[in-house]
């Protein structure tokens, strides 16, 4: 498979708590699965409401998978690795699980 | 005017024909209205009316916000009733945000809440200044979303925000097996509450609408009855029945000079009704002719109900006993309206009559024959209805007349209709046939006339090719 480079979308709304641990979470997970090839954009929509019409937020926070295609949300602070990872249908690095 | 009522609570005006009169003056301002109703009871144009006619008539800006439909949709099936919504949103007065929420791409891991849902509302209510706002249906957050304790509470949360955010807003709920909505957002949304039904009764449909509550505030307590048509909901005028209307002393003839001269007056007063009663071939359209072509001649505008006979028919049976009413029609004095009374439900009857009443604004109203509706309506609606429509023509100042069959033998006062109208008419006329001498004579007999002395007797009458001929009583 080429490699392809994940578009990674996080939208939060201020620095809440729940924004934080997904911020920190999903940091994690790409830099252990996906390491170089992806890319998260946090949107504020405390800073920028009129951006949460286009990608039909209405959670927060939630994480847009914008590419690949299809597009995937998932919403809450992703504590759930295995779910997130599902449901971003990103495969686990087993190299990874000796820890 | 009452004198403590615009102090007592304030309200916002729905905008729906009849509904701010059940309300006592509308929803409560800047705070959220809960309208539930089983699919399809018009919930969502009930809100989107309230939107538009908000615009359109109080220069109050809304936001609609809808969980189901997208705004082509709703913009479409409103197109009907007149709303042009792409209109309204591009004056920036409306703003539809559509919020989607498709399950098969959402995944929820852990901790959540709705602030995406309040940011875009208040970004939609700050960016045109709305006062209103529509949630159609909230709801359907529980069937995209699993974790209905997060729901629930955020629900409670938005609620609670936008009375702060002070909007009047109407949130709609589909209807539920055991509670008003399936979630019981009647919980949370507690100030006013409004049920919508629909429903079939004798193959004709009628809609009907009840406050369930209304916090601070009095309130009709009935189910009312109400419309959807090419202008919008219409909720059916209640009865107010204040006896409050005007009177007027002047006189007027009932077309028939032997009729108007068994009344000491010689005739009956602006603005009264008239109920004549009799069985079967007692000339009752033919005394309600006379009444029409008398107020023709007045050159008053007078529109004639007939719920039995063709506008043609009426003409052509009348001509032939001497009463002239094409003449009348041609010079558009006189209006027929012709239909069966099996059409449409009473609900729909009654709007047409109050619309041609509101387009002709007639002097004279005939209804031939008002028992015809019975047919259509269990008692008690057509009740409600006969007085719903004999307050209208008082208030108005129309002068009525309504004919009514009743049956040989069986004792007037049973009948239904002449049970409902005799009360509020002013003047009863029974007409009845009597056997005497081998032959059938009809005979006239004014039961009641309030304000004025009558004749007592049984007139005789007899119909000829000149007309009635009355003999007066001895």
């Amino acid at each position: 498979m080429a490699k392809e480079t994940w578009e990674l979308r996080l939208y939060i709304a201020g620095q809440t708590p729940k924004s934080v641990l997904a911020l920190k979470n999903i940091t994690k997970y790409c830099r252990e699965h996906l390491a170089g090839q992806y890319t998260i954009e946090i949107i504020d929509l405390l800073v920028n409401p009129q951006l949460a019409e286009g990608d039909q937020i209405f959670a927060i926070p939630t994480l847009v998978r914008k590419f690949p295609e299809p597009l995937r949300k998932i919403i809450g602070d992703l504590s759930n690795e295995e779910k997130v990872l599902v449901g971003l249908n990103i495969r686990p690095v087993m190299v990874k699980k000796t820890t | 005017m009452g004198r403590q009522k615009s102090e007592e609570f304030p309200k916002s005006k729905s905008g729906i024909d009849g509904l701010d009169e059940i309300t006592g003056g509308g929803f409560p301002k800047g705070r959220p209205t809960l309208i539930c109703g089983s699919a399809g009871c018009g919930k969502t144009l009930m809100g989107m009316q309230f939107l538009v006619k908000g615009i359109s008539e109080f220069n109050e800006p809304g936001v609609f916000m809808s969980f189901e439909e997208t705004p082509k949709d709703l913009s479409q099936n409103v197109r009907s009733l007149g709303f042009d919504l792409d209109k309204l949103i591009s004056q920036k007065k409306l703003r539809i945000d559509h919020i989607q929420i498709e399950k098969s791409e959402i995944e929820e891991t852990g901790e959540y809440d709705l602030e995406g849902l309040f940011i875009r509302l208040n970004h939609a209510i700050d960016a045109i200044g709305a006062k209103r706002v529509v949630l159609d249906t909230i709801e359907s957050l529980f069937g995209g979303l699993d974790n209905a304790t997060i729901l629930r509470s955020e629900l409670r949360r938005l609620f609670q925000w936008l009375k702060v955010k002070g909007v009047t807003a109407i949130i709609t709920g589909e209807r539920g097996e055991s509670s008003l909505t399936r979630q019981g957002l009647e919980e949370y949304v507690s100030d006013c509450v409004i049920l919508l039904d629909f429903r079939v009764i004798d193959q004709i449909a009628t809609r009907r609408l009840r406050i369930v509550k209304y916090r601070g505030s009095t309130h009709g307590t009935n189910e009312y009855p109400f419309l959807i048509d090419e202008t919008g909901i219409t909720v059916l005028p209640i009865t107010s029945l204040k006896l409050e209307h005007k009177i007027s002393s002047e006189l007027l003839s009932y077309g028939n000079n032997g009729l108007d001269k068994l009344f000491d007056k010689g005739g009956f007063f602006r603005g009264t009704s008239t109920l004549i009663t009799g069985s079967a071939g007692t000339l009752k359209t033919t005394l309600a002719s006379y009444f029409a072509s008398g107020s023709c001649l007045r050159k008053e505008s007078t529109l004639f109900f007939s719920f039995e006979e063709s506008p043609d028919q009426l003409v052509r049976n009348m001509k032939s006993i001497g009463i002239q009413l094409s003449a009348h029609i041609k010079s558009g004095l006189l209006f027929i309206h012709s239909s069966r009374p099996s059409l449409q439900g009473l609900e729909m009857h009654l709007l047409v009559l109050h619309k041609l009443i509101g387009e002709l604004k007639p002097r004279t109203v005939i209804i031939d024959p008002i028992s015809s509706l019975v047919t259509v309506g269990n008692t008690s609606e057509v009740r409600a209805m006969l007085v719903r429509l004999m307050d209208m023509l008082k208030v108005n100042q129309i002068n009525a007349l309504f004919t009514s069959l009743t049956h040989e033998g069986s004792n007037e006062y049973n009948d239904l209709t002449v049970d409902a109208v005799s009360s509020l008419a002013d003047t009863w006329i029974k007409v009845s046939n009597m056997e005497k001498d081998g032959s059938r004579k009809r005979a006239l007999n004014i039961v009641k006339s309030r304000g004025m002395g009558h004749s007592n007797g049984f007139c005789e009458f007899s119909i000829q090719d000149k007309g009635i001929a009355l003999k007066k009583p001895a």
